[in-house]
This record gives structure tokens, C-alpha cells and sequence, in this order.
């Protein structure tokens, strides 16, 4: 808590819909950060944290939502009985707003330099001249290289991150005391993540301005938070210094939080979940929000509105456990400890499936015949094995081919070169009947759960559709199945009758296993089956997927960018960059000790919900070169901070560090003592 | 996919309808000793009818379809412009029905001969327009004449306005009693009107308070104050004026020419009612003819893309750069050669002019399908490129079966959307193609052919200004319902515009 308070919201209400039943989406929600102080407003989608924020600038889509009640105080003056014209001189110059979304927030018309132009004539009145030159400064601040050529660009011609830096520019151009960043990095890959969040907190030293940090990511609040406020349901229910915050997380909700987070501590076992929904807002809550879902609730949490208590200094809390007015509860029995998984079944016999020098090429076509002018290396030269009842997870950047891996296994998408063999038959020779026979056997669960559902159609005849595809059973025994099915990944069989909007992200992420589990595949392909998902829900589908493979034996290749879901589920990794693999081995080796250059780089830009854990965020320059023309020689040397002369000539070859083990890197072939040191190698 | 929701299948209630129907359209004439006409254009209009009772069926069912028609009728200005389209539709329909009356048995005939005099029901019901013409023109609620003509009056030849044979011809001294009588019937008319309104407003209410279980006062007083999704106010209020208008125009029409009479004296009020029928074939039949092509071909441009996609394009872009007229003058003229030079295929007028009328629809349809065809293959593009058509390869569910369950209900709001906004542009395609001289046939009564017969008279001094007037307040009347329709249309069905859930 450094400096004094810049900012102070006190009981801010915004309620939306009708006036008769309102949604309360923020509900009374008091804070304050200090000058140069970072907040962390940590919560699941839907908890009201974008709403606090668009409230405190008075940006909520009216007539809508309207702010009801609250003072929002800004060194003392209170922005929300500003008028409108005072309004628009406070938005931008002194508080700053960073959207989720870098591909939409930029005006694809104007170039770059005019956009972050507007807002230096609109605040500080510069001409032409001087507003280009401070344009240029901006972009070079943010980490934009050649500046003064960028600064002509269309915001097309930026990558997501370069797209990033620029809506960080634009907020820091009216130089604000507070920025505002509602989940900036969601939408990147972790290295490009770890770089704008480093980028947020030089700005943030250098300038000593104050930011408002809005996210879900326990990972992310452990590396830059000052003080995190935990939002549930319209509510702050904890507030804390961060330390204090990771060290003993005190509200049930926040502690369910750090339960639900996969990783290697909790690898075989079961994550905890959070049962149930957030509760409909569009009530007046007569007990506490969070009791349906929270196992320590008794009596007292559903007739009483817990107060905020402060146990700490610094420190409140909005539960009646910590409340000393309150009695005691009745002792909580302990929670039974989650059934320890047995251990991953050993690989036994041959893969299910083996792809050979795996390759996709889109051609590029031009011209008024359509030759094809380039090719897009999508993937190119892939090997892989999955054995029955594994897991191998597929891990790197958005880009970098896993999802074209994905569909050619499946033959979605037809293979340029190279062989898939299914069971001992070669896929890429099938065509037509034989083909959809086999299809059976392999299924895809999609990452969005939202456009991987027919809207027009019933979810049981979602779940149907691949059986009557393949003429299994009648009506009848369809019918039936279905009913197992939805019960069997934990959704009641009268889900049949209703349409996927009904259900939410995860339920819907159950229905779409559902439909994959109904033509008993031996393999499952998970694209990102997660990343759409909030942390709670994301540890439910984690544990049906777990339980799904012992009692089935299913093989699965999870493609993901989320190293935390790879530790805690797979038994094999592969990392692929740009169209190929790079390092491929079992799951503790490589992530505890990776060899790669890049499994390094990933590895670490992983933000951790352990602020004690300091670790060394190994910088990549530049991002994903594009497949059109991948770099000669080792396609990362570009971006490798260890690359040598070598790497710039040929491309490396496999070396085995274990049986099991690969990597593909010249460190490996050309210097054995990089094996007993993870540090770079000088020698050469 | 979702047949057994309710025990019974969606089609048993409106088949009953439709094989009634079919039962009385075929059975009825011969009871009557009349000799049923079955032109091509009623048979498909009837067929229509029949589809959209299908399609409405199978739509409850949908509550993807279901809920945003329930939201177009919870609109004002829909509900207002269905009932105004509902009682085109009526007036339409009621002059699909044709028949041939026999004609007086001649004297040693074995068979009854019929006359080649084709009617239709609505002929029947404006009996006393049809028959009573006049000479010439005459202006509305004229009493005479309304050009001068040469009369023997005491020996002598005179040029004046003579009396009319129809128009007023009850009143003694038209002079005088003129004013009085119009007034006296136009009220009339309303007030029989307005009756019929009150009446229909009970019916309505009786209908609700038993589909609601309530008591009928309480039933009538939720109606009064505007409550309920359904603006049924609104509804009966459109109805009290159209019931209004029809009683005056009614009224009048019992001694007068209401909107006056044409060149060869005919009540110009008939004219616009029959030409209510050609208005609505072309605007809908041109629609049924379209509609396979491109939903077809759209879909499967935009699903299988590669050489398919290349031809489909190639296909609309050609024939879009044909200009239109060019290829409907074409078509329209050589159909007409074909025609003349096989009269023996055609047993009456109305036959041949039926013909033309068809014609006239598949020409429209052949060349207007491109504009959807267009949009439904952008959409398809989009739609192909989601998880769940992928999901569907990924089962080995085939083509053709993608497309029909998975992209066409996907992008069937795009073609309710289109149909609806297309109607009142088929409308007003008609009025310009029979003006230019390439339209329906110059018997076919339509609101272009009357607009063309009234083009000249417009120079003449004084001018004849009602053909004209009558035919564009008509065509007004249907096409700003139809649009308003189709706005609310468009409202409900486009997700975009669709109220995000908070």
C-alpha cells in the first residue's frame, strides 16, 4: 500500500434488464488503489468484474444497465455526478481503459499512428508534427520494433500481440494515474502474455501509475498484483495484500479457486470442483451468495447477509466463519480426500495410432488461373504414437499447427505427405465408405463449446447424430443410449429435450463428449477442450475426462496451450512449433527439466499462483514467424536465445535424451554437456 | 429429429385442412351444376397454401422458427400489416376459384354446353360491378358521363354529358339529391362495417377467454387495455377501419361507380380487386419457383466449394449480367407466338391468359433466384467453417445430409427474410413489365395493365385520373404492408438485431 488513495469506489451498484426484476451485475462493491498501486479483481466470467470497470468510467451500455448507487471518487471528486462533457476529459487522461479483445478494439480504417494520434490531440492538444513524434515514442515504449514505420501501418498488418501493445499505447497516451486492463492477455499465447505483462509493469514503475487489473488467472495476479480483490456474484467477497492473499486464502470461494487449478501437485488426482451455478442475480439475496456451492455453509450462511470483516489489517472478508459476532458454526466435517486415481495404465501393445512424417500444406493461390503462387507449411513432418488408455498432449503457441495435426489424424483435413496408421490400417489411403466406417473410432471434442453444436437442434438428437450416421441400433436403443450417455458424463437424461443454449459453457463441453463417447471411439481428440472455460468448470471436465479414460481406456490427444492441464493429465508431451515437433517425451521429465530451448521459454512465461515461487521468465523476441516462410535452418533460431551458427544453417535432427525422450536441437548433437546443464552453452 | 415430442405427427392437422379443402374445391361445383375451372396458377396457389399450413405446422414445433414468428406477431406494425395482407390474401384467393356456368340447354343437345365464360367466386360476389357497365369513362360516384355525346333531345341532335346507365341511376334529380345520397349510403356502409368488426372483435374474444380459461369480461378488458404479448387492440382497431372502408366502399358501390369506370365502361373498383389476384401469383408463385434453385444451389456452392462452387458462381454471375427485361421480353414473346400458333390446346381466353401468367412467373423465377443464391453461399461459407458441421464429417454423417439438417436450418432465416422482402419487389415488377408490354396478357386484369391503359388518358383534358389512382393506392396498400411485414420479419429472425440476454 504505497502512497495514498487515488481511487475509491464506495458501494457501486450497477443493475441491468427491467426495473421490476433488475440483474444485480455489480452490488455494492467498495474499493480503493493507492497511487502507483496495483489491484488484482480476480473472479469467474460473469461475476461482474468488466461491469465494475466500465462503471467506474461510466461506459455501461445504457439504457440497459444504469449505476444505481455508489460514489466513485477520483482524488476526491466523484466522477458519477460529473456531467458528460467533464466525463470525456477524465476517460483516457486520467483513467485508461485496456480491452480483452486487441483484434476488435482497433479501427481496421485508420492507420495506427492516427489512432493513437486521436487521443494526443483530444488530450493534449498537439499538432501534427509533435503528435506523430510522440506516436512514434509511444509505439517505441511499448515494445514496437521499427516504430516509425509501424506508425503508417493498418492495424491488419500487427499480429495479436503487436495489436496488444498498440491498445496499451493508445491507453498510455493521455499519460492516466490509472489503467484500467480488463483481461489483456486472455486472447495471446503465454510467451506473448508473459511479454505484455512485463511490459505493463515497467510502465507501470516507470510512470508510477496505478492499474485496475481485471482477470481470472490466479497465475497471472501472483506475478503482478499489489493487492487482490476476489469477486463473486455482483460481490467483493475478500480483499488482501497478495503475499497474505496466496499464502491464506480465507473466503471458501477463493479457496476453492486454488483447489480447482491443475498441475503436477495434484497430477492422478481429482481436482476439486465447485458444484452448481453462479446464483441468478435478478434476486435480493437474504443469505450469503456463495452458500449453495460452498461445502462449509450451515443454517447460518442461508438466513444471514454476511457482513465484510476485516480478520487482518488490510485484510476483509465477506464470510460469516471469520465474523466474530457470529457463533461458531457447527464443526465442518472434513471433506473426504478425493479418491487418489490409480496410476496411469501402463502402455500396453501397440500405439492405437501412428502418424508418420505428417504433413499439411495449404497452397496459397493467386492469379486469375488460381496457380498456386505459395504454400502455407501448416504442418510439416509430424511423427506421433498414442497407446491405449494414454494421454499425449499436443502443446504450443496459436499458429504453431497442433489443430491441423488434430483434424489430418482424423482426416479432416486430407495430409499433404505422410502416413497415418489407425489400428493397423492406413487412414490417408481410405476413401469414401471405408473411411466412414472408421470414423467411428476416432472422435474430436472442439474447443468452443458454443459453435460445436448445431443451435437448431435438440441435444439428444446432437448426441444421436453420429450413431444414426452410422446405422447403429434402432430408434429405440438410440434413445436409451442417449440417456446413458448424458448421464454418464453427469447431466440428467432430460437434457435430450432441450437445445444446447440452454446449458452453459461447461454443460455444453459435457454434451459434446457425450456426442463424441456415443460411437465408442477408442481415441478422443480434444482441441483445447478448456480454454473456453472457467477455472472451476474447466477441473469438471478435467475429472470426467480422467474418469472417462479409466473406465474406458481411451486414448486421447489433448491439444492445449495450457501447460498446467498438461501436467496434471497427460502422460506423454510433444511441442511443436511452427508446423513440426521440437521435444517430445514422458510428462514429469519434460516439463520438470525441459531440453528444448523453447519448452524452456514456454515453460517458463507459465505465470505461477505462487507468488513466493520467483522464477526466471527466459524472453522469446518477436513472435511466430509465419508458416508461409518459415526461418532456414532451425525454424526458432530467430527468437532462440541460444542459437548459433549452426542453427541459422541446417535444420537439427532428432536426439534421444532417454528412451522415450527427443528433442530435436543442435544444443543436444553438438555439445554433450549441455545434458548435465540446463544453462546455456557459451563453448561454442 | 424431434418426432416424438407429442404423440401425434406435426402434418395430421393441417392434411385434414388440406384434404377437406381439396374435397370442396373438386366436389363442390358439380353439386352446384357448374363445370370447375382448374386454371395451372390456382392448382399452384392452392398447393402453396397448403405448403405454408404444412410449414407453419412443422415451425411450432421448431422453437428455433417458433419463437421469433411469435416475436414478429408481437409487434404492432406486423400485426398490423398481417391482417391488411390477410384480407389481399382473402380477396385473392376468393378469385382462384373458377368455374364455367352452363349455358341454356339448346334444343335436341344431348350434353349441357357451358359457357366460355370463365368466373370465379369473387366475380360472383361483385356481381353488380361486373355486369353493370357503362359506356365510357365516368368519373367516381359520377352520375354522368364524363364525355360529351351526341343525343337526341325534341328532334335535335345535342352534345351533352348523358346520364349513366348504372351510376346513380335511382336518383331522380341527381342534381340535388347527389350529396345526400352518397352520404346516406356511405354511412350505411360503415356503420354495417363497423357491426361486422364488433362482431368479429366477440368471436375473437370468445376464442380467448377459452384458450385462456378465463372469464369472458375479464378476457375483453385485458383486449381493451392493450395487455398481453399480442397486440390484439391493434389488431381488432385495423380490422374496425378495413371493415370500415370495405363497408363504405360497399355502400356506395350498390348505386355507384365508386372509383369510376374505364374506356369500355368498366367499374374501375373490379378492376383493382381482380387485379389483387396477378398481383399475388407473381409475387408469390415467382417466389415457389425460385426457391429450389437457389437454396440448392447456394448450400452447395458454399458447402462443397471447388469446381461446384466455380460452376454455381459462374452460373448466376452470367445470368445476372443478361439484362433482365431483355430475357423476359424474350421469353414472354416467344411463349406468346407459342401460344397463338396452338389455339386448340386452349379452350378459353382465361386459359391462354393463365398461360402467359405462368409464363411470366418462371421467367421472373429463373431470373431472380441469383440474389439469394449469393447471400445463401456466403452464409454457407460461414456456417461450413463451424465445429459442429465439422463434428458431423467427423461421424461420417453424409453431404447431403450436413447440408439439409445442419446448414440449411441454419440458414433458413436468410430466406424467410429474403421471400417476404422480394414479395412487394415481384409486385411492383409485374406493374413495370406489363406497362412496358412484356407482362401478363393485355386480357389479365392487373394493376400494370391498368396503369398502362391510363397512361394516355392522363394527357387528356380534363385528365382521367382514377385508373391510375385506384391501381397505385392498391399497389401501395399491399407492398407497404408487405414491407412492414418483412422489416418485422427481418427484426425477428436477425440475430444481430436479436436482444442480447443481459
Amino acid at each position: 500500500m504505497n502512497g495514498k488513495t487515488l481511487l475509491e469506489v464506495r458501494n457501486l451498484s450497477t443493475w441491468f434488464g427491467p426495473q421490476d426484476r433488475p440483474l444485480r451485475v455489480v452490488d455494492g462493491v467498495s474499493f480503493h488503489i493507492g497511487r502507483g498501486e496495483c489491484l488484482a479483481l480476480l473472479g469467474e466470467s460473469g461475476c461482474g468484474k468488466s461491469m465494475t470497470a466500465l462503471s467506474l468510467l461510466r461506459l455501461v451500455p445504457e439504457p440497459a444497465g444504469r449505476v444505481v448507487d455508489g460514489d466513485v471518487l477520483l482524488e476526491g471528486e466523484d466522477l458519477l455526478a460529473l456531467p458528460e462533457m467533464a466525463m470525456r476529459r477524465v476517460r483516457g487522461r486520467r483513467l485508461s481503459m485496456i480491452f480483452q479483445e486487441p483484434m476488435t478494439s482497433l479501427n481496421p480504417v485508420l492507420t495506427v499512428g492516427y489512432q493513437v494520434g486521436e487521443v494526443l490531440a483530444r488530450h493534449h492538444g498537439l499538432g501534427r508534427r509533435a503528435r506523430r513524434r510522440r506516436a512514434v515514442e509511444l509505439l517505441a515504449a511499448v515494445g514496437i520494433p521499427d516504430p516509425a514505420r509501424r506508425v503508417d501501418d493498418y492495424p491488419h498488418r500487427l499480429s495479436g500481440g503487436m495489436k496488444q501493445r498498440v491498445m496499451i499505447a493508445l491507453a498510455l497516451a493521455g499519460e492516466p494515474d490509472l489503467l484500467i486492463a480488463d483481461e489483456p492477455t486472455t486472447a495471446l499465447d503465454v510467451t506473448i502474455q508473459a511479454q505484455i505483462m512485463e511490459l505493463l509493469g515497467r510502465i507501470r514503475r516507470d510512470r508510477h501509475m496505478a492499474m485496475l487489473l481485471i482477470t481470472h488467472d490466479l497465475g497471472v495476479v501472483a506475478d503482478h498484483a499489489d493487492r487482490v480483490a476476489v469477486m463473486y456474484a455482483g460481490e467483493i467477497v475478500e480483499q488482501a495484500p497478495r503475499d497474505a492473499f496466496f499464502s491464506e486464502p480465507l473466503h471458501p470461494y477463493a479457496r476453492k479457486l486454488f483447489a480447482a487449478v491443475p498441475g503436477f501437485r495434484r497430477r492422478g488426482r481429482r481436482l476439486q470442483t465447485i458444484p452448481g451455478g453462479v446464483p441468478r442475480l435478478d434476486q435480493a439475496f437474504t443469505g450469503c451468495r456463495f452458500a449453495d456451492r460452498c461445502d462449509e455453509a450451515w443454517d447460518h450462511c442461508r438466513a444471514h447477509v454476511p457482513r465484510e470483516v476485516s480478520p487482518a489489517p488490510g485484510r476483509t472478508v465477506r464470510c460469516h466463519r471469520f465474523d466474530p459476532e457470529v457463533a461458531a458454526p457447527p464443526a465442518a466435517e472434513a471433506a473426504p480426500p478425493a479418491a487418489a486415481a490409480a496410476g496411469a495404465a501402463p502402455a500396453a501393445g501397440g500405439p492405437v495410432l501412428a502418424a508418420r512424417g505428417l504433413a499439411v500444406h495449404f497452397p496459397v493461390r493467386k492469379g486469375l488461373l488460381r496457380r498456386v503462387a505459395a504454400r502455407v507449411r501448416a504442418v510439416d513432418g509430424v511423427d506421433l504414437e498414442l497407446y491405449p488408455g494414454r494421454t499425449l498432449a499436443l502443446v504450443g503457441e496459436s499458429g504453431c499447427g497442433k489443430t491441423t495435426v488434430g483434424k489430418a489424424l482424423l482426416a479432416l483435413v486430407r495430409p499433404t505427405a505422410g502416413s497415418v496408421v489407425f489400428q493397423g490400417r492406413e487412414l490417408t489411403a481410405l476413401r469414401g465408405e471405408a473411411l466412414r466406417r472408421l470414423r467411428a473410432h476416432m472422435q474430436m471434442v472442439f474447443q468452443d463449446p458454443f459453435s460445436s453444436m448445431n443451435p437448431r437442434m435438440e441435444v439428444g438428437a446432437i448426441v444421436e447424430e453420429g450413431m444414426r450416421a452410422l446405422g447403429l441400433g434402432d430408434a429405440q436403443r438410440r434413445a436409451a443410449r442417449v440417456r446413458a450417455l448424458l448421464e454418464q458424463v453427469g447431466l440428467p437424461a432430460e437434457a435430450a429435450r432441450r437445445y444446447p443454449h440452454e446449458f452453459s459453457g461447461g454443460q455444453r463441453q459435457r454434451i459434446a463428449i457425450a456426442r463424441a463417447l456415443a460411437v465408442e471411439p477408442a481415441l478422443l481428440v480434444c482441441d483445447e477442450p478448456t480454454s473456453a472455460l472457467d477455472v472451476s468448470v474447466q477441473a469438471q471436465i478435467l475429472n470426467l475426462l480422467q474418469d472417462l479414460q479409466q473406465k474406458l481406456g481411451l486414448s486421447y490427444l489433448f491439444i492445449t496451450h495450457n501447460l498446467s492441464v498438461v501436467e496434471h493429465l497427460a502422460h506423454e508431451v510433444a511441442v511443436m512449433y511452427l508446423g513440426r515437433l521440437v521435444e517430445q517425451g514422458p510428462v514429469e521429465q519434460v516439463m520438470r527439466a525441459p531440453r528444448h530451448p523453447y519448452t524452456r521459454a514456454l515453460l517458463s512465461a507459465v505465470p505461477v499462483p505462487d507468488p513466493q515461487r520467483r522464477r526466471e521468465i527466459i524472453r522469446l523476441q518477436g513472435e511466430l514467424p509465419s508458416p508461409l516462410s518459415p526461418p532456414a535452418g532451425c525454424h526458432f533460431h530467430p527468437r532462440c536465445p541460444e542459437a548459433m551458427d549452426v542453427c541459422r544453417r541446417d535444420y537439427p535432427q532428432w536426439s534421444e535424451v532417454e528412451p522415450g525422450w527427443r528433442v530435436a536441437c543442435h544444443l543436444q548433437t553438438s555439445d554433450v554437456r549441455s545434458q548435465t546443464s540446463d544453462s546455456s552453452d557459451s563453448g561454442i | 429429429m424431434s418426432g416424438n415430442r407429442s404423440q401425434r405427427p406435426f402434418w395430421r392437422r393441417p392434411l385434414l385442412v388440406a384434404a377437406a379443402l381439396a374435397a370442396l374445391w373438386l366436389g363442390l361445383p358439380p353439386l352446384l351444376g357448374l363445370r370447375g375451372v382448374y386454371l395451372a396458377t390456382d392448382v399452384l396457389l392452392f398447393v402453396l397454401l397448403a405448403g405454408v399450413l404444412f410449414l407453419g405446422a412443422w415451425m411450432r414445433r421448431q422453437r428455433h422458427l417458433r419463437e421469433p414468428w411469435r416475436r414478429v406477431f408481437h409487434q404492432k406494425r406486423a400485426a398490423v400489416s398481417a391482417v391488411v395482407l390477410v384480407v389481399f390474401a382473402v380477396i385473392g384467393l376468393a378469385d382462384s376459384i373458377h368455374f364455367r356456368k352452363p349455358l341454356p340447354p339448346a334444343p335436341g343437345a344431348a350434353e349441357t354446353a357451358w359457357s366460355v365464360e370463365v368466373l370465379s367466386v369473387l366475380d360472383v360476389l361483385l356481381a353488380h360491378l361486373r355486369e353493370r357497365e357503362e359506356q365510357t369513362y365516368s368519373a367516381p360516384l359520377a352520375t354522368r358521363l364524363y364525355v360529351r355525346q351526341p343525343v337526341e333531345r325534341g328532334g335535335r341532335q345535342v352534345r351533352e354529358y348523358p346520364r349513366l346507365r348504372h351510376g346513380g341511376a335511382h336518383l331522380a334529380d341527381p342534381e340535388r339529391q347527389w350529396a345526400g345520397d352518397v352520404a346516406r349510403l356511405a354511412l350505411a356502409g360503415a356503420g354495417g362495417g363497423l357491426a361486422l368488426a364488433a362482431l368479429a372483435a366477440l368471436g375473437l374474444v370468445l376464442l380467448l377467454a377459452r384458450a385462456r380459461g378465463e372469464s369472458l369480461a375479464r378476457t375483453a378488458a385485458g383486449v381493451w387495455r392493450g395487455e398481453g404479448p399480442v397486440p390484439w387492440r391493434t389488431v381488432l382497431a385495423t380490422v374496425a377501419v378495413v371493415c370500415a372502408v370495405a363497408g363504405v366502399l360497399a355502400g356506395l358501390s350498390l348505386h355507384y361507380h365508386v372509383l369510376g369506370t374505364d374506356k369500355v365502361g368498366t367499374d374501375v373498383l373490379y378492376l383493382s380487386l381482380k387485379s389483387v389476384r396477378t398481383g399475388l401469383v407473381i409475387g408469390t408463385l415467382t417466389t415457389l419457383i425460385m426457391l429450389p434453385f437457389a437454396i440448392l444451389l447456394g448450400i452447395m456452392a458454399g458447402y462443397f466449394r471447388g469446381w461446384v462452387d466455380d460452376v454455381i458462381q459462374y452460373l448466376y454471375t452470367t445470368l445476372n449480367s443478361i439484362p433482365g427485361v431483355l430475357l423476359i421480353a424474350a421469353a414472354v414473346l416467344s411463349i406468346q407466338v407459342y401460344i397463338e400458333n396452338h389455339p386448340q390446346l386452349f379452350e378459353t381466353a382465361t386459359d391462354r391468359a393463365d398461360l402467359r401468367l405462368l409464363a411470366l412467373c418462371v421467367i421472373l423465377g429463373i431470373t431472380s433466384w441469383t440474389g439469394l443464391c449469393r447471400l445463401l453461399r456466403g452464409e454457407t461459407l460461414k456456417v461450413r467453417e463451424l465445429d459442429y458441421i465439422q463434428a458431423a464429417v467427423a461421424f461420417g454423417v453424409r453431404p447431403f445430409v450436413i447440408l439439409g439438417r445442419h446448414v440449411l436450418p441454419n440458414v433458413m432465416h436468410i430466406v424467410l427474410i429474403v421471400v417476404v422482402l422480394d414479395f412487394s419487389g415481384l409486385v411492383l415488377a409485374e406493374a413495370v413489365l406489363s406497362y412496358v408490354g412484356v407482362g401478363v396478357d393485355p386480357a389479365t386484369i392487373s394493376w400494370g395493365n391498368m396503369i398502362n391503359g391510363a397512361r394516355l388518358e392522363l394527357a387528356r383534358e380534363p385528365p382521367v385520373w382514377w385508373s391510375l389512382v385506384a391501381a397505385f393506392c392498391f399497389m401501395f396498400a399491399l407492398v407497404l404492408s408487405a414491407n412492414l411485414f418483412a422489416d418485422a420479419v427481418r427484426d425477428a429472425f436477425d440475430p444481430r438485431l436479436r436482444e442480447q440476454p443481459a
